[in-house]
């Protein structure tokens, strides 16, 4: 990866189309690498989740046409709330089999053309519409009905939850990009409306317009683009079974570090667990030749799309066992060393989860989203975070390598790329 | 199960919320000088979108004529002895055509949650408790709604509960729910 750009994300957009908000984040990305021209990009890759929301089928080419990358290949790349992790691998795709010199994969979503309700009705559309929508299609619903297990396998509590808010709330604050920076406490997470028990508004994230860009090119020509590229050395992508109930009740793929005997009475993955993550992430550590992500991995950007899956998927990464993931965020491993959160924290920042504030405070344009986290992680590799947040305050002193991770539906799809200092 | 919270019942709005309503305008100002067009307000319009949809079930149409006859029907892979509560015709474990078989209509609470909001189409609704039911001899979970508790902390995992079946079928999945049976 040579470069990167994100539109600032909004609740909406009024005076832009998702052309202009792709440009806005494209230009972006081309202005930081000045020795990269139009004319060197070979193709594009585009995301977005909904026809719904965009009410526009063949969006991704009127983006392409705006963006002045016509007649270049282009294809459109979908996975519910993944859209923007396989975008990214498929950019990933097009350089490693050759077939690009440097691929510009993009990737927006506009949720503002709704009402929230009517929102939360497209989103609920990725659910079974013959067995599981029309009992109450709630994508709210279904994390707390897993999270509810996972607190009743595990022990895990509410106010571990809310721990996750506060981070990645606070986290936020000092990204300008940020849809909502703000300073809370647990009780602040506790007390705000509840949506779907034990989840309240703090717990999920937010709809939002947006666009993310990033530029990927083969090693040779990154070089000549830039004196510090990122380069990707794994990928992992995951599946499992649409309707969570279909899960099937077994045993743990078990991660490097992990043993059979650690997970004797565990029925796996259940509700409780996404086996989609566990699968990418196996995959992408192997690529990768990680064997321990907890010592391995400098910082994560993975999909929050509720505080509970953050939760749920330190324990698919396996940087802490299946059933650790509340104790996890307690212990304080998952926050920043350099931010005062107004809390004890006895392990403070071993590994920061979500550094730019994830989509609970960055928001969630769906398409965009993953894009978004390469982005994110890309500056924070690259230690570029001042030139671009204008401000160095949650620049990790140590970020030579990054995971990002991007997360569909109940656990459907499931993406794991991990980013390495290039040069 | 899950600990007791403070946490409470949605409150009176904090703010004004957007409205999808407005006013019919047929024409909008021009400025003289064309470029003030880059600083001009964004027009939004509002466009209705609403079609009928003609969905079948296809081959898993005997589920749902099951519900409207009180019966509860999964499938079960003989070869591989695994039964699902919702039907697949084909089994995701050895990929071979499943048969149809009866299930049962008491099981337990697998978990629950209780929805204060939801999507569009069910937000009249709203408050109302999903579970997802455990049956014993199938392997699979039953996503339903579960009727009877009014508060959540009425609701405990591992809870005895039996299916019940709308008197007048929609052939929906609704048709059925679950109540209390302890």
């Amino acid at each position: 990866m040579v470069s990167g750009g994100v539109s600032k994300f909004a609740k909406a957009r009024p005076d832009a189309t998702f052309q202009k908000m792709v440009k806005e984040s494209f230009d972006y990305a081309m202005k930081d690498v000045p020795k990269l021209k139009l004319s060197m990009i070979d193709g594009s890759v585009a995301s977005y989740f909904s026809d719904h929301f965009t009410r526009q089928l063949m969006a991704g080419i009127m983006a392409v046409d705006y963006l002045g990358l016509c007649p270049k290949p282009n294809k459109r790349i979908e996975g519910g709330g993944a859209t923007g992790g396989l975008c990214f691998q498929a950019g990933w795709e097009a350089i490693a089999s050759g077939r690009m010199n440097v691929c510009a994969a993009f990737g927006f979503e506009t949720m503002s053309h709704v009402p929230t309700w009517k929102g939360n009705e497209f989103i609920a559309l990725a659910s079974d519409v013959n067995f599981d929508y029309p009992i109450g299609g709630f994508y709210s619903g279904y994390y707390a009905m897993m999270v509810n297990r996972h607190m009743h396998e595990f022990g895990t509590t509410v106010e571990q939850l809310a721990m996750v808010s506060v981070k990645n709330h606070m986290n936020a604050y000092g990204n300008p990009y940020a849809q909502k920076r703000r300073k809370l406490t647990i009780a602040d997470v506790r007390n705000s409306d509840m949506v779907a028990y034990p989840l309240t508004l703090l717990d999920i994230c937010v709809m939002s317009d947006g666009a993310a860009t990033c530029i990927l090119a083969d090693e040779e020509t990154a070089f000549k683009l830039t004196d510090r590229p990122v380069k990707i050395t794994g990928v992992g992508t995951g599946t499992d079974m649409m309707r969570m109930a279909d899960r099937p009740h077994g045993e743990v793929l078990l991660a490097p570090n992990e043993k059979k005997s650690d997970y004797r009475k565990l029925k796996y993955p259940g509700v409780h667990s996404f086996r989609a993550g566990r699968s990418a992430g196996l995959q992408a550590y192997k690529m990768a030749g990680i064997t321990d992500p907890l010592k391995q991995i400098d910082f994560v950007e993975l999909h929050d799309a509720y505080t509970s899956s953050e939760i749920q998927t330190y324990e698919d990464l396996a940087l802490c066992k299946y059933g650790e993931g509340g104790k996890f965020v307690e212990e304080g491993y998952p926050f920043m060393p350099q931010i005062d959160y107004g809390m004890k924290l006895p392990k403070k920042g071993t590994l920061p989860v979500n550094p730019s504030g994830g989509l609970i405070a960055c928001g969630h344009p769906v398409g965009a989203t993953g894009l978004m986290q390469a982005v994110f992680a890309f500056w924070q590799i690259q230690g570029s975070i001042k030139k671009h947040y204008g401000d160095g305050e949650l620049q990790l002193k140590k970020a030579d390598r990054g995971l990002i991770h991007s997360h569909a539906g109940t656990g459907t799809y499931v993406t794991v790329s991990i980013m390495e200092r290039g040069w | 199960m899950a600990k007791k919270n403070p946490a409470k019942a949605p409150a009176a709005p904090k703010k004004v919320e957007e409205l999808m309503t407005g006013t019919t305008v047929f024409n909008v100002p021009m400025p003289a000088d064309l470029k003030a067009l880059k600083g001009m307000s964004p027009i939004v319009i509002k466009q209705p979108y609403q079609i009928d949809y003609i969905h079948s079930y296809g081959q898993d149409s005997p589920f749902f004529a099951g519900l409207s006859n009180g019966k509860l029907l999964g499938t079960k892979c003989r070869k591989c002895d695994y039964t699902w509560a919702n039907p697949r015709l084909a089994c995701t474990h050895c990929g071979r055509e499943t048969e149809w078989v009866e299930i049962p209509q008491s099981g337990r609470v697998h978990t629950f949650t209780t929805c204060y909001f939801g999507g569009e189409e069910f937000l009249k609704e709203t408050p109302f408790h999903l579970v997802l039911v455990e049956f014993d001899g199938v392997d699979t979970l039953f996503l339903s709604r579960l009727i009877g508790p009014v508060e959540p902390e009425e609701i405990r995992i591992g809870m005895k509960v039996k299916a019940k079946f709308r008197r007048n079928s929609q052939l929906k999945p609704s048709d059925v729910y679950f109540v209390p049976a302890e």
